[in-house]
């Protein structure tokens, strides 16, 4: 909804929140269903308001559990039956310096104030310990503001007495624990009290009155903000950005004014800003985020602006490159389909409203923000949240390098006639077997992001996917690809339970990336091969559809599975016999983790 | 600004924050007419009005104000548009 896109209108959306919320429902889209814990510190009703219609904004139905005024740690040490029937799917903290048990005063040591620092420390961690020994779940901990006054004016955030100091010290350590703990995320509060006015924001009388820990005008921004956590630890993050050139990466119009009449690089300031911008999205990508183009231009001119010896990015950064003087909307749609992407998971970045306005009725997924002045651009991508990173895995990193394969592969796909003669050629090699524990943040990964080659679409969180890892119960295989062109990474999560002689597919996904490699047929050969081995007899498999997993609707049936019953919503349980199974992989080699360790 | 204009936009913020266009205040009306209003609701609720007439409200005001009617004194008093 674009009312709750950055930069908006808080004043807005506080006054509207109820009519808001009712149109998000009603908006017919199916969402992730999740339970979200707030352990408060200060009054949380306000923040919960506005979590859930950011959260609702990103695709999120939550249901809130929230602890009685200020029993954050009580709560969270104690747990009542209702929390833990409860079962939250994450737990957030919501503690402020207004939180700190006691400050340094300056008769204090500086041991003294190091035992301080420590006991106020522990009873954080304590308390982290056992909401992760008890729910399993992901948490969110607010780190602290600064105070709005400083006691000993500038030397409070030097001296070891001051409570800037304090305050500060006490985020690093924040920070160290968040560092070395899996599934433990920080909620920033400290840039965004800075960025909103810490003046503002700590506003006293929303305290003394409310026991708001900040100004009510702030919360819109403080949810929202924590709502990018939430939306990108349940793989609700953007994938790639679709950007135009003209006025968007670059001052004035290639095509008209030549690419010596551009704007970007150091001369002026409107220059810079365009060429600040232009390393903005270069170090997007660094992270990850497929940059392409998506521009109404001729190709050559897009190319020669792409190649001005001032800008920051150049055309090889771009995955595609789209400069024509097709509709907008259209191109959009190839470019996702040619990356495996759902349009959803594109960013439109263009200066021209209408060109905005046309790809958002097209495309309605499509997010478009505005852009109406280049010295605002990076706030606007940035506070979105768009690509909130929570997981940061090997394989961001390498996804451009992936993706840029996959267009070579296409290319050699022309050259053959015959598909099958074309995927050897690709000598895949693929690695089959039980999950490695240096797998299982890929894997979980995989199984809260990957929507379209996925039949039950059952998300799980790290430790979820940890206990499943753990038991004896299952049969799990994950599946790694490498070819002539590269290496894919881990790319399929199959996950069945075992119940007698008969398994229960309970997961099997694959990434797009990997779409008609037969890959799919190299897991079902390793699953039965494993099936074999522990005495199963039959395997049943599961779809559920959603609006996302038509593809796979048949998967079952391709693999030679039976039909055995369909529902009203559509809902198919399929089965197949372990015995008379044949492998069907013929195109990947196949090797088992004794391979990589 | 007259009261009458006053009671008209302070209606467009109630039927806003309740989400009701049945509301109609009048200088009687308190959190007793209003179904959601309680004590939560009356911080959106303060938030709006200050908006909506560019004014604040002094902290001992909100928790002494007994109605609508005398929301629209103070405002009457010290709106800037």
């Amino acid at each position: 909804m674009k009312e709750l896109e950055y930069p908006f209108d808080s004043e807005y959306i506080i006054k509207k929140r109820k009519s808001i919320k009712r149109t998000l429902l009603s908006d017919g889209s199916s969402r992730l269903k999740k339970k979200i814990a707030v352990f408060g510190g200060s009054t949380t009703n306000d923040i919960v308001v506005y979590l859930d219609l950011f959260l609702l904004h990103h695709g999120i139905e939550a249901e809130f559990y929230q602890s009685e005024y200020a029993q954050y740690w009580q709560d969270a040490m104690f747990p009542s039956d209702e929390l833990l029937s409860f079962a939250p799917d994450i737990v957030f903290i919501h503690t402020t310096n207004r939180n700190i048990s006691t400050y340094p005063d300056t008769s204090m040591s500086r041991d003294d104030v190091d035992a301080l620092l420590e006991n106020e420390y522990l009873k954080f961690e304590q308390m982290w310990q056992k909401i992760s020994d008890t729910y399993h779940c992901p948490i969110i901990q607010n780190n602290f503001e600064m105070p709005f006054y400083r006691i000993m004016g500038n030397k409070d955030c030097s001296d070891y007495r001051g409570h800037s100091n304090f305050l500060t010290r006490l985020n690093t350590k924040f920070y160290d624990y968040a560092d070395r703990t899996e599934g433990f995320y920080i909620n920033d509060i400290n840039f965004i009290s800075a960025s909103y006015g810490l003046k503002a924001w700590s506003d006293p009388s929303y305290w003394n009155m409310y026991k708001y820990a900040m100004c009510v005008d702030a919360i819109p921004e403080f949810s929202s903000n924590l709502a990018n956590i939430i939306k990108s630890v349940f793989g609700k993050n953007k994938k790639a950005l679709a950007l135009d050139l003209d006025n968007t990466l670059w001052g004035g119009v290639v095509g008209d004014d030549g690419v010596d009449g551009i704007q970007i690089g150091q001369e002026t300031g409107v220059s810079q800003s365009y060429y600040e911008f232009q390393s903005y999205i270069k170090s997007l990508k660094s992270l990850g985020v497929i940059l392409t183009v998506c521009s109404k231009n001729d190709h050559e001119n897009a190319i020669a602006g792409l190649n001005h010896p001032e800008g920051a990015l150049k055309p090889d950064d771009f995955i595609i490159i789209k400069a024509n003087w097709e509709n907008k909307d259209r191109n959009i749609a190839e470019t996702a389909a040619e990356l495996n992407i759902l349009p959803d998971a594109i960013v439109f970045v263009d200066d021209n409203p209408a060109e905005r306005a046309i790809v958002q009725a097209q495309l309605p997924g499509v997010n478009a923000p505005v852009m109406d002045s280049v010295e605002n651009y990076i706030t606007t991508i940035d506070r979105n949240g768009y690509f909130e990173v929570t997981n940061f895995s090997e394989d961001d990193l390498k996804r451009n390098e992936m993706y840029k394969a996959n267009a070579q592969r296409a290319a050699q796909q022309a050259t053959f006639t015959d598909y099958k003669d074309y995927l050897l050629s690709l000598d895949m090699t693929a690695v089959i077997d039980d999950f490695l524990p240096v797998y299982l943040q890929r894997i979980t990964q995989l199984s809260n992001k990957s929507n379209q080659f996925n039949v039950t679409t059952k998300r799980y969180t790290a430790t979820e996917m940890e206990a499943v890892f753990e038991s004896n119960d299952y049969i799990r295989l994950y599946g790694k690809l490498v070819d002539k062109f590269g290496d894919n990474g881990v790319v399929s999560v199959v996950i069945g339970k075992k119940d007698g002689t008969v398994l229960n597919m309970e997961l099997w996904l694959m990434s797009c990336r990997v779409l008609k490699r037969d890959m799919e047929l190299a897991m079902l050969d390793r699953l039965v091969e494993r099936c074999r081995e522990q005495g199963i007899k039959t395997i049943k498999g599961y779809y559920y559809p959603t609006a996302k997993n038509n593809m796979v609707k048949e998967l079952y049936g391709f693999f030679g599975f039976d039909k055995i019953s369909e529902d009203e919503s559509g809902n198919t349980v399929w089965q197949l016999e372990v015995d008379s199974y044949k492998n069907r992989n013929q195109v990947i080699k196949v090797e088992d983790n004794s391979s990589i360790q | 600004m007259d009261t009458k204009t006053i009671y008209a936009r302070l209606n467009k913020v109630f039927r806003d924050v309740f989400d009701d266009d049945s509301i109609t205040v009048n200088p009687k009306t308190t959190a007793d007419d209003i179904d959601d209003w309680d004590s939560l609701e009356h911080i959106t609720l303060i938030n709006a009005v200050e908006k909506e007439f560019k004014m604040k409200f002094k902290m001992g005001e909100i928790s002494s104000m007994k109605n609508v009617g005398e929301m629209a004194q103070i405002i009457a008093a010290r709106a800037k548009g």
